[in-house]
């Protein structure tokens, strides 16, 4: 197993085995971590659930409930979502040839907002599934409209292209904001636009499980995304369907954003980070790069909603704030640091 | 008189220009040349204050550039860089107006304006004076910039690489036009030059530098042998007397 | 004198429209007693125009002495800094503390640490000459979005009652303008108004780049560094009394060099803040007594000032 993990550098001299072993251990280990990361997360919470609590006569059937109901819903879609989120991210920089696009930097959740919040005026009775179409659907046309004005755009630097993301973003957000207004739907809105894990319950969550069902679809088309991603005269030259490919790519980014909006709100900045530390440490080949952003996308989605959730206990700070906080820290040291990689 | 005395500069551990002393006499050509790196524009920039020094003191008949207040130097010493672009859109005659800063602070009297014409003039762009600078070709924007400087009429214009994206014909030009200035409005012009034949065929000094320091310095005839340029750009060069000036043949 | 043929009617029709506005502001639809109304309408107009005084003055000469016609203070982050260190204080001192306060003097200092913060942070970002300006906006954005969440942090472990008093001085909106804060605002901007008018000619130089702004004799580093703390102030001033604005500058700065015609500084400040007041006072009056909506005006304005932006790239103005 492991061929398609490893790669092999001539200069070190070591041999393929050595290093498809190396590459496995190292993502056991990064499994492992978050295996841990996640197991806190089952821990902790304000009802007691220690083992003891759980084994105990008296305790046990209600600590069960708390666990079944509560704990490992949130925790799975702690994983799902920031292993979903990642990976869009990652397609999106593939397809745009940027390290700084993600859903966020590019009117793709503020679409998804809009979206969601037309179903929620003209038909609130629709079933989740539905409206998470809708978003989707929003979520493509908003992110469609994107890559057009990117077009019209002359002088694109690295830097033009999130820029204009980030400002159709601001537009496409006034316009929903706006009817939020008028309708009285800014709360709900709030709730979309910064994510919190701290309503997830059973039987609230498993639209995730589309997310993440997409984002293995990714995968399995991971060596198409990474040609087109080196451009539409490179990926044409090999023989590939560029503009399938690139609304294939478009469409899970917009699906899994739309499902991750409607069901937990934004997880501002995973997509963009992540990516780029897996870039830094691995290079871009997606096959090979991907189960990384998956462990470490989940991975920091888990540690941001622990620290959330035991820094001022017990209250919860919603995660979007821990991340917007960790997030643009990491984000800026990328941007003066590593510029002459990422440039 | 331009006074150089034991100038350095650094950016940490990497030594830019280091222990210059130099004299740049009053009236007249100085090009400065020497291979990439060599910190030709750093020494510009230290001279015209627009860089701070490591070490080392810099004097303009007897002013330290360092202490004397700005707009006192202004009136004394002008400086062009290369690679001038301006945010706003402005003509060509607001642009050699702003060469009048110095002494109207924005007010300009007619004095000032007919300073501006004669700028204008010299540089032959009385055609182009309305016309916004993101209008021109490179060559009409490089003498707009040129006529700024000359229009601040200060003793001193230094310019770093004034051929830079010109062709031959407005390369020539832009050298005859600067030796005219020297020559009949007695100013003291300072450059930093790449190609060592338009050095040789318009200065009166010569410096040539290399990692920092100051290897060679004297008039071109002095300047211009096989042995000297060696020295400077580590390359065999054949020198040739042709029609009276001393030219380079490097290359093949 | 070609620019002033031009400039001239410019200045008399937008002053006129600024009037006018502001005239049928003060009496449209109104109902009740004079005496009443006459106040209660001016202090909103007063701040209305202090707000759009502080903004365009502050996003044009951030534009000058950063060379570009798209960064503004805000994008750049400094109103969420502002709204930092108001929470970071509520939050360190308590809101007992803070309300036993000579509101004036609570201001003074968070305008004194906004001052302080603002021109370290951003003297360090401009004081590199190779950053790029499009790396320079999206760190300003980023550290926006750092300044947000910090903020959102600390209210949320914020005791629930002083959250509340916090939201009062964050979210304080036309409707609703403390006299107190009133006077020391129109204090501070008339002050800073002052100081900005002695360097009037400083601008236009200024605008030409850091060399050749030294070539001619500007003290670049200290005018830059007055200008820098001159925004910092006057966004203060225009956060404290209405709370981020995020495109409004960007809007009325890039009309203003449109109308203006000219670069000197002396005809497009004028111009951007008149145009400024039209807008706001504008805005409100129509959003007001036509729409009779309260305060969406901001969301308009984001709109708006956003497609301008985009426009504006699309043109390629942000060389």
């Amino acid at each position: 197993m492991g061929g398609p993990l490893c790669h092999v550098k001539p200069s070190t001299g070591r041999t393929r085995r050595e290093c498809c072993r190396r590459i496995v251990k190292r993502l056991l280990l990064a499994a492992t971590i978050v295996i841990a990361l996640a197991s806190i997360s089952l821990l902790i919470g304000v009802g007691d659930l220690s083992l003891q609590a759980l084994f105990s006569p008296q305790e046990g059937q209600y600590a069960t409930q708390v666990l079944l109901i509560s704990r490992i819903p949130r925790t799975l879609a702690l994983i799902l979502a920031g292993t979903a989120m990642a990976v869009a991210g990652t397609i999106m920089q593939m397809l745009t040839r940027n390290r700084f696009v993600e859903p966020s930097t590019a009117g793709t959740v503020e679409s998804a907002s809009l979206g969601l919040l037309i179903v929620t005026l003209f038909a609130p009775e629709a079933p989740v599934i539905v409206k998470m179409l809708v978003a989707g659907g929003f979520a493509l046309a908003g992110t469609a409209l994107f890559l057009r004005i990117l077009k019209l755009v002359p002088l694109r630097s690295v830097l033009t292209v999130p820029l204009v993301g980030i400002m159709l973003g601001g537009v496409i957000g006034a316009i929903t904001t706006f009817f939020a207004y008028r309708f009285d739907l800014l709360q709900s809105l709030n709730a979309w636009t910064t994510g919190d894990f701290s309503g997830v319950l059973r039987g609230r969550y498993e639209l995730l499980w589309i997310a993440f069902a997409l984002t293995l679809l990714a995968y399995l088309a991971a060596d198409r995304l990474t040609l087109a991603g080196m451009g539409r005269d490179f990926a044409t030259n090999l023989g590939l369907r560029y503009r399938s490919v690139v609304s294939f790519g478009l469409i899970i980014v917009a699906m899994v954003t739309a499902t991750i909006v409607v069901t937990v709100g934004m997880l501002p900045f995973l997509g963009l980070i992540v990516p780029n530390v897996v870039s830094l440490m691995m290079g871009d080949n997606m096959r090979r790069s991907l189960p990384w952003v998956a462990l470490l996308g989940a991975g920091l989605v888990l540690a941001c909603d622990i620290i959330g959730r035991v820094a001022y206990y017990p209250y919860e700070i919603p995660i979007g704030t821990i991340m917007g906080i960790i997030g643009s820290g990491l984000f800026l040291f990328l941007l003066l640091k590593g510029r002459e990689r990422l440039a | 008189m331009i006074e150089i005395s034991n100038v350095s500069k650094s950016y940490g551990d990497t030594i830019v220009v280091r222990e210059v002393s130099l004299q740049i006499p009053r009236r007249g050509v100085t090009s400065i040349i020497g291979p990439n790196g060599a910190g030709k524009s750093t020494l510009l920039s230290m001279i015209s204050r627009l860089a701070p020094m490591t070490a080392g003191t810099v004097k303009v008949d007897g002013l330290d550039v360092t202490r004397t207040p700005s707009d006192v130097l202004a009136k004394r010493l002008s400086i062009l860089r290369q690679d001038n672009r301006v945010g706003s859109r402005l003509t060509v005659r607001d642009l050699v107006e702003f060469g009048r800063y110095p002494y109207s602070k924005g007010r300009l009297t007619p004095e000032d304006r007919a300073q501006a014409d004669k700028a204008i003039r010299f540089l032959d762009l009385q055609a182009y004076s309305d016309r916004f600078l993101d209008e021109l070709s490179g060559g009409q924007r490089q003498r707009a910039y040129v006529a700024m400087v000359l229009c601040q009429d200060t003793d001193y214009v230094l310019f770093d690489e004034p051929l830079n994206n010109l062709d031959m014909k407005h390369a020539v030009g832009m050298m005859k036009l600067l030796r005219q200035a020297a020559d009949t409005l007695g100013k003291t012009i300072v450059l930093v030059l790449h190609d060592i034949n338009f050095a040789s065929c318009y200065s009166d000094y010569i410096v040539a530098m290399r990692d920092g320091a100051v290897v060679r310095h004297g008039p071109p005839d002095v300047i211009m042998t096989s042995e000297a340029i060696r020295d400077v750009y580590d390359m065999d060069v054949e020198i040739q007397e042709i029609q009276g000036r001393r030219i380079s043949i490097y290359y093949t | 004198m070609r620019e002033q043929r031009q400039t001239i009617p410019v200045l008399l029709i937008l002053t006129a429209l600024a009037v006018g506005v502001i005239v049928l502001f003060m009496t449209l639809g109104a109902k009740g007693r004079w005496d009443f109304v006459l106040p209660f309408r001016g202090a909103k107009v007063l701040s209305m125009v202090l707000v759009a005084h502080a903004i365009a003055v502050s996003t044009v000469l951030f534009q000058t002495v950063s060379h570009n016609r798209i960064l503004t203070p805000s994008i750049m982050g400094f109103d969420a800094l502002y709204v930092l260190i108001q929470t970071s204080l509520i939050f360190a001192v308590g809101s007992a503390a803070v309300t036993d306060f000579d509101p004036r003097l609570l201001f003074a200092g968070e305008v004194a640490l906004m001052v302080a913060f603002s021109s370290l942070l951003y003297r360090w970002l401009f004081s590199g000459n190779s950053r790029s300006l499009h790396l320079l906006i999206l760190v300003g954005i980023v550290f926006g979005v750092l300044f947000r969440s910090l903020s959102g942090f600390m209210q949320r472990i914020i005791d629930p009652n002083e959250f509340v008093l916090l939201q009062d001085r964050l979210f304080a909106n036309f409707n609703s303008v403390d006299s107190n804060l009133l006077a020391v605002s129109t204090a501070t901007i008339l002050a800073v108004s002052v100081v900005a008018w002695r360097f009037m000619h400083a601008y236009d130089v200024l605008a030409l780049g850091r060399d050749p702004s030294i070539n001619l004799g500007v003290n670049h580093n200290r005018v830059v560094t007055i200008v820098l703390m001159m925004v910092a102030i006057l966004v203060s001033v225009s956060t404290a009394l209405v709370g981020p604005v995020t495109f409004f500058g960007l809007l009325v700065a890039n009309l203003a060099y449109q109308l203006a015609g000219t670069h000197k500084h002396r005809v497009v400040l004028p111009v951007a803040v008149l145009l400024a007041v039209i807008c706001l006072v504008g805005g409100q009056l129509i959003l007001e007594r036509i729409f009779a909506f309260d305060t969406a005006l901001s969301i308009v304005i984001e709109f708006v000032g956003g497609i301008v932006f985009l426009a504006l790239l699309i043109r390629g103005a942000a060389r």
